[in-house]
């Protein structure tokens, strides 16, 4: 295998532009983490009042649930990456649409992205909820509703707190999930780590070294998020209940 | 952008087939050399050695852990290389996207596969492990005929959700510009100026397969429910 090692690369300047390589792969991670975390705003709000509503006993609700969750879950994140970008703008109102489309650079495409990986990764929230919540023993809602509270309140005080214990592990790996699928959105046009990475290749030939870096800062990246939702877990755990000691375990 | 035009889609129509028939063709080899390669990666894991488990470890954790877009272009630039190393050849061997794409697939999911095949063979019974080797069975032995079957069967429908998962996935070789079922849909969309129609049409197509896939398995699993 002839090829030309060269570490120091990162410390070479951007052939097209300004700064040096490693500004360039660190300036993608933080748009990977930008897109990341303000779509899972949207994953954690939609996906869990989604999730919640399907486990009620409201009939039409429940439909409209399970639709949200086929509907995002059967297509390709990539096609709807597409639909997002391309199609969405010809259907709003002109001026929104061409709004949407005018944004300046980094906007037009860091929109729809977060938008879209957000909605992708509701459906998937909502499975996760939705499983957690009828994990519960049926005990807990009687109960609940025995001592008085109303519906709404049995959710609050009851089934919620001791369900979102229990997504914790799954949802870990959605959240690491979402980091991964932001990569998706490079093929709009987002100037995320992978994309970084690949024009690195491109400009310098050290596809080695680029995809490398890339892929130590994507397991770092993966690394905290574990750390931190193991901490978390510990913390906001019940004495007695659930995970006691043990990581994860079980589900 | 003017009304619907069904006419495009229609002309489009055998071009979206071959796409079609590539990306199926796609998900079913990847699935069948993902499963392979996925069982003895899970085989490798459960193993006592270090030798065995250690690599099969940081393989499967490794590729579970960056996204797959990033795994494909590690591959686009590394199979020449390696196929370069092992022929001998004096310059990285020209391997086509189409090819690589396979390669990837199968490397990617026996990550994905190997973990769930890993809670297969855990979900046996210990005491069907000491029954095959009190009757004097050898490691591969018990493995081909008294767990692996066991832990396929208990697997079946979450190897088949996991399989509509890449077909799904296989849509990202459009990085690679192959034609597949999407890479199919965005050509004509460039080349005919109607990426509303062509986007539209995809995303139902993908919907109606995956959606009547996950319907089936959901069947599958309540009647494998039954038997165990």
């Amino acid at each position: 295998m002839n090829y030309n090692w060269n570490w120091k690369i990162f410390w070479d300047p951007v052939a097209a532009g300004s700064g040096v390589y490693w500004e360039w792969l660190i300036s993608g991670l933080a748009w990977t983490l930008a897109t990341g975390l303000l779509a899972w705003i949207i994953a954690l709000v939609v996906g869990s009042a989604i999730g919640v509503v399907r486990t009620t006993p409201f009939k039409w609700p429940v439909r409209l649930g399970n639709a949200w969750v086929e509907l995002f879950r059967n297509i390709p994140l990539l096609v709807q990456m597409f639909l997002w970008y391309f199609v969405l703008p010809e259907f709003l109102p002109l001026g929104l649409g061409t709004a949407m489309k005018q944004m300046d650079p980094p906007w037009a495409t860091f929109l729809p992205a977060v938008l879209c990986l957000g909605f992708y990764t509701s459906a998937r929230v909502a499975e996760q909820v939705k499983a957690g919540i009828q994990s519960l023993p049926r005990g807990q809602t009687l109960a609940g509703t025995a001592i008085g509270l109303t519906m709404v309140q049995t959710y609050r005080y009851v089934t919620m707190p001791m369900a979102f214990r229990i997504v914790i592990p799954p949802l870990t790996s959605e959240f690491m999930n979402i980091i991964k699928n932001s990569s998706v959105a490079l093929t709009i046009g987002l100037l995320e780590l992978t994309q970084r990475a690949r024009d690195m290749s491109e400009y310098t030939f050290q596809t080695f070294e680029a995809f490398t870096a890339a892929t130590v800062l994507y397991v770092a990246v993966m690394l905290v998020v574990v750390y931190g939702m193991r901490r978390l877990e510990k913390k906001v755990q019940v004495p007695g209940f659930i995970g006691t000691g043990a990581r994860g375990g079980g589900h | 952008m003017g009304a619907f035009d069904f006419a495009v889609i229609q002309r489009a129509l055998p071009f979206l087939w071959k796409g079609l028939q590539y990306s199926v063709q796609l998900t079913l080899t990847a699935m069948a050399g993902g499963i392979v390669l996925g069982t003895l990666l899970a085989m490798m894991r459960l193993s006592s050695h270090r030798v065995l488990n250690l690599p099969a470890t940081v393989y499967v954790n490794g590729i579970r852990s960056i996204p797959l877009v990033l795994v494909i272009f590690w591959f686009y630039f590394l199979v020449p290389l390696i196929l370069q190393s092992v022929m001998g050849a004096s310059s990285p061997v020209h391997v086509g996207p189409e090819k690589s794409a396979l390669v990837t697939f199968i490397m990617f999911e026996a990550a994905y596969y190997s973990e769930i095949m890993r809670a297969g063979i855990q979900s046996v019974s210990r005491g069907q492990v000491s029954a095959a080797y009190a009757l004097g069975l050898t490691y591969f032995q018990s493995m081909a005929q008294v767990i692996l079957p066991q832990a396929f069967r208990n697997m079946i429908p979450i190897l088949l959700t996991q399989t509509i998962v890449l077909f799904q996935d296989t849509s990202l070789v459009y990085v690679l510009s192959i034609t597949d079922l999407l890479g199919a849909a965005v050509k004509t969309a460039q080349r005919d100026g109607r990426l509303v129609e062509m986007y539209v049409f995809v995303a139902l197509i993908y919907f109606f397969l995956s959606y009547t896939l996950s319907t089936l398995v959901k069947q599958l699993q309540q009647r494998v429910a039954v038997i165990r």
